[in-house]
């Protein structure tokens, strides 16, 4: 190739410099980030010590615990343990949920957003993000405020005369819903958005044209159009409630526990179980990261085609 | 030392895509050189290549004799009008103007009087504080002018400069760049894909095709004395016919018509190859009585074009060709679907290179 | 108005986005009307003072909220600052450097940190930090935010120098300026609506931080996060509305200052 450099392709002369202006990056999420995760799988792998942490020996006890029940002094024929498969299959069925709230939501109010005159839109996408810079932990305690028993929801039921008692929804699932619900929503709409936005309405126009009322055009038209921008949405939702700490742990109750507790508990204190936290961290990445790979490639075909 | 710019054998690859097969042409002082070719020829990346934002892979380019390979865009005294301006946003007209005399490390005082005095030969005086984005595009298309021709470079290049103007504004603008050009006495090199452009302002032009250079001269002589197929196809409306040469020899031809017909005719430097062509503009050709002329077809419609009428005729063998006669009451236009004959101009047939 | 006409209008969509907007806003200005309130039992209302306000800064909790403001808003502005310069450059290579190997890996390795459930991220630092023996702590934490902030500045910044032609440098390079120059004088500005915007999402994100921060802060460290979440593991107290109210102002004060950066980026390139 002829050029030296400072010319040729390279253009605005940056081509020469990849290497040293990444180099920053690779090292921090590299070091910080990819080496932890690895040496977490690690750890999922090592022995129990009592006092917190691990002692460097092979094992698989973490990964049994998490599988196989041996009865109380572990003599029994293993069979299949159910407690934290459960607890998988709850936050899976939680966050799913949540996820179908925040489209059935989510999704008209993209479309109505990205329907507004342009300079009324940017507005109305505002009001939309600001929660979402809004402290998690800061909404999450919020809720609980205004959920409590006897919180100002109830006050208002009661004071109004619609309740003679407080409605309990504060450590039960729906309030645990309702912080994933609220915790997220943001997440579902701005994607939604981004594709409505790009969608051509001539499309539709062309759909009514074509004598398909609204709500027909709605489903055989947009939906399968948009469909990436609500499959990003959903996602974005999805993930971060999976793993989710501050619902569960502030809305719920002992009946709600989902995989973020039971991670957390692993870690503080003596009695915690290293090995046992990281197995069930490798075990929900795994699931995430599945899931995502699932994803990209569904996005690349659509992209191919 | 006559040439500013000589390109020797120029070629680029972009991987396996050829977008320059070894381009040679020189440029000289004090010129209006256009390139001229369709969209893909690949004139942009000859441009870029002079300016320095792509290198060749293969031939050289002097730059007053001197080989340029290499050398990075801030240091060849070669500056660029880009098509679609290149005006930085942040920044006034005036500090936009100034911009290449700042990077060249000239104190503000004199660079800003220098600004001011570019903007007044492009007429935009009142403008020196505006932003780029308070323009419109006619104004924004001076600016860019004056900011490349401030460094008083050796060579402007001008990418289609004025595509992005309306018809009315477009024009204008043609003569007033030939009076810049003049004024300045800067080689300038435009590339267009539009003929009319080309023919209205250039001193010499270098028809491209398919990354060749296939013709470079005077506009009188591109259009007149094209020498291939190409050039005779793309500058102007032309007809096409096939012939057979009886005899060629110092420029000149005698060549048989269909229908038999013998012409003499000039010829390219070059005796043809492959099926010989002649090229006739259809303003060279009139309608005569049926076997008085030099061909005989048969009149298939008649199109009204203002001041024009366009004859769509058809020989005995097939072969499609069209003319143009003047709208005046005095010329009484042929009836479709009767045969006349066809008398061509002295001068106007012309013997193809391939 | 098109009206019923209007095949772009949905009948109900308009009462959903006010459902999704009230659902959003309610339970905010519930607690700031809350953190107002004169009483010292959260049921009552006892009138309006600013107490609570006053509470915070000499309160019996002032001096553990002091202390973990201080720690929050220095890790913040650091890591903030770290990642934007980090996420800069890298935005830089990724977008102007054209095609070069592992660009796909790269990129999945920027984006990485959004891709790992944020416990599974805690954990994996918590375990890294103490098997190299660094003591957790606010060396610890700003690490983790800087590493987590990467992404959340690169995005904007790489958007915006998307959208940034190339055509602007290559003007500079060809009247003369050198490639520093044409960065410092051209590109900088251009790009610096996204910087800002990736810098107050990078800051607002390491502020909001609370269980990597958790795991990895070890004993008598605090932010406010953990520190908020310390006092409402023992009951919501009315100084935490008021606590939360302040936070939830500077949120908001820095959603719209970044909403007005972006604005006027938009029109200067217009
Ligand atoms: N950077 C590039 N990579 C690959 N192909 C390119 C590149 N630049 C130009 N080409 C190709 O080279 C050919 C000539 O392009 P260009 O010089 O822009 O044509 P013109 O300006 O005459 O329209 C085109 O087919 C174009 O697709
Ligand atoms: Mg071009």
């Amino acid at each position: 190739m002829a050029g030296q450099g400072a010319s040729g392709a390279a253009a605005t002369g940056y081509r020469s410099l990849t290497g040293p202006l990444l180099l920053p990056a690779w090292a921090m999420i590299g070091i910080f980030l990819l080496l932890p995760v690895l040496l977490m799988t690690v750890y999922s792998f090592l022995t129990r010590e009592f006092r917190g942490g691990v002692d460097w020996t092979f094992s698989l006890a973490a990964y049994d615990r998490f599988l196989l029940s041996r009865g109380l002094f572990g003599d029994e024929p293993p069979v299949l343990e159910w407690t934290y498969i459960t607890i998988f299959w709850r936050s899976v069925w939680q966050a799913g949920l949540a996820t179908l709230i925040c489209l059935i939501v989510g999704f008209p109010t993209a479309w109505f957003i990205a329907t507004r005159p342009l300079r009324s839109r940017a507005l109305w996408l505002f009001m939309i993000t600001v929660p979402y810079w809004v402290n998690l932990l800061i909404r999450t305690v919020s809720l609980r405020f205004l959920l409590r028993d006897q919180g100002p929801l109830n006050d208002l039921l009661i004071g109004t005369g619609l309740l003679d008692s407080p409605l309990r929804i504060i450590n039960t699932n729906l309030a645990v819903q309702l912080g994933l619900f609220y915790s997220y929503l943001p997440f579902m709409v701005l994607p939604i958005y981004a594709a409505v936005e790009r969608y051509n309405f001539a499309l539709s126009e062309a759909a009514a044209d074509l004598y398909a009322s609204r709500w027909t055009t709605l489903r055989e038209i947009v939906l399968p159009v948009v469909r990436p921008g609500i499959i990003a949405g959903c996602i974005l939702v999805f993930v971060p409630s999976l793993g989710a700490f501050l619902a569960p742990d502030l809305l719920g109750g002992a009946k709600t526990y989902m995989i973020g507790s039971l991670i957390e508990e692993q870690f503080k204190g003596s009695q915690g179980n290293w090995p046992f936290g990281a197995a069930v961290s490798v075990i929900l990445m795994t699931l995430v990261l599945i899931m995502l790979l699932v994803y990209a490639r569904a996005q690349g075909r659509a992209g191919v085609r | 030392m006559d040439e500013v710019i000589a390109v020797r054998q120029g070629v680029k690859r972009f991987g396996a895509f050829t977008a320059l097969a070894g381009v040679s042409l020189t440029i000289g002082h004090n010129q209006f050189f256009t390139l001229l070719g369709p969209s893909g020829c690949g004139k942009t990346t000859l441009l870029r290549c002079i300016a320095g934002f792509e290198d060749l892979s293969e031939g050289a380019i002097l730059l007053e004799g001197r080989d340029i390979a290499g050398l990075a865009p801030n240091l060849r005294p070669v500056n660029t009008v880009f098509q679609h301006y290149a005006l930085f946003p942040h920044m006034t007209v005036a500090q936009n103007v100034a911009f290449g005399l700042k990077m060249q490390g000239m104190a503000p005082g004199p660079r800003l009087k220098r600004a001011g005095e570019m903007l007044e030969l492009v007429h935009l005086s009142g403008f020196a504080d505006r932003l780029p984005s308070q323009l419109s595009g006619g104004q924004q298309q001076r600016v860019a002018l004056a900011r490349a021709l401030a460094p008083s470079p050796k060579v402007l290049l001008l990418d289609e400069p004025l595509s992005a103007l309306d018809l009315k504004l477009r024009q204008a603008m043609r003569v007033e760049l030939k009076q810049l050009q003049e004024e300045t006495g800067i080689t300038f090199v435009f590339v267009t894909h539009d003929q009319e452009e080309a023919l209205t302002m250039s001193d010499r032009i270098a028809v491209m095709g398919a990354g060749e250079v296939r013709q470079i001269g005077s506009a009188r002589e591109i259009y007149e004395a094209p020498v291939n197929r190409f050039v005779a196809g793309f500058i102007g409306e032309t007809n096409l016919l096939p012939v057979r040469v009886a005899s060629f020899a110092g420029g000149m031809a005698r060549v048989v018509l269909p229908g038999g017909h013998q012409l003499t005719c000039p010829a390219a430097q070059t005796a043809p190859t492959g099926t010989p062509h002649v090229s006739i503009r259809p303003e060279r050709m009139t309608p005569v009585a049926p076997g008085s002329g030099d061909l005989d077809a048969s009149v298939e419609r008649l199109i009204y074009l203002g001041t024009d009428l366009q004859v769509l005729a058809r020989l005995a063998d097939g072969t499609a060709l069209h003319l143009r006669m003047q709208n005046s009451a005095r010329a009484t236009p042929p009836a479709a679907g009767s045969t006349i004959g066809i008398m061509i101009e002295e001068g106007a047939a012309r013997l193809l290179a391939d | 108005m098109a009206g019923r006409l209007d095949i772009r209008r949905y009948p109900g969509f308009a009462a959903m986005t006010v459902l999704c907007l009230t659902i959003l806003y309610v339970p905010l200005a519930v607690v700031i009307a809350y953190s107002f309130n004169a009483s010292t039992s959260l049921t009552n209302w006892g009138g309006v003072s600013l107490r609570w306000y006053a509470d915070l800064f000499t309160g019996v909790e002032a001096p553990r909220f002091r202390a973990a403001a201080w720690n929050s808003i220095t890790i913040a502005s650091l890591a903030a600052t770290a990642s934007t310069i980090i996420a800069t450059a890298a935005a830089v290579a990724m977008v102007r450097g054209g095609q070069f190997r592992g660009k796909g890996a790269t990129f999945a390795l920027i984006n990485l940190p959004l891709m790992v459930p944020e416990i599974v991220t805690a954990v994996a630092t918590l375990i890294f930090f103490s098997t190299i023996g660094l003591m957790t702590g606010y060396l610890t934490i700003l690490i983790a935010h800087i590493t987590f902030c990467i992404p959340f500045a690169y995005l904007p910044i790489a958007a915006r120098l998307e959208g940034i032609e190339e055509t602007f440098e290559q003007a500079a390079r060809d009247l003369y300026a050198t490639r520093a120059q044409a960065f410092r004088l051209i590109l900088l500005p251009l790009l610096m609506p996204g910087v800002i915007s990736g810098f107050l999402l990078a800051f607002i994100i390491s502020l909001d931080d609370f269980i990597i921060t958790n795991f990895v802060k070890g004993a008598g460290m605090e932010t406010l996060p953990t520190a908020i979440f310390g006092s409402v593991k023992q009951g919501i107290k009315p100084n935490i509305l008021a606590l939360s109210t302040v936070m939830l102002t500077v949120s908001i004060l820095f959603v719209t200052l970044s909403y007005f950066v972006n604005r006027l980026g938009q029109r200067s390139r217009a």
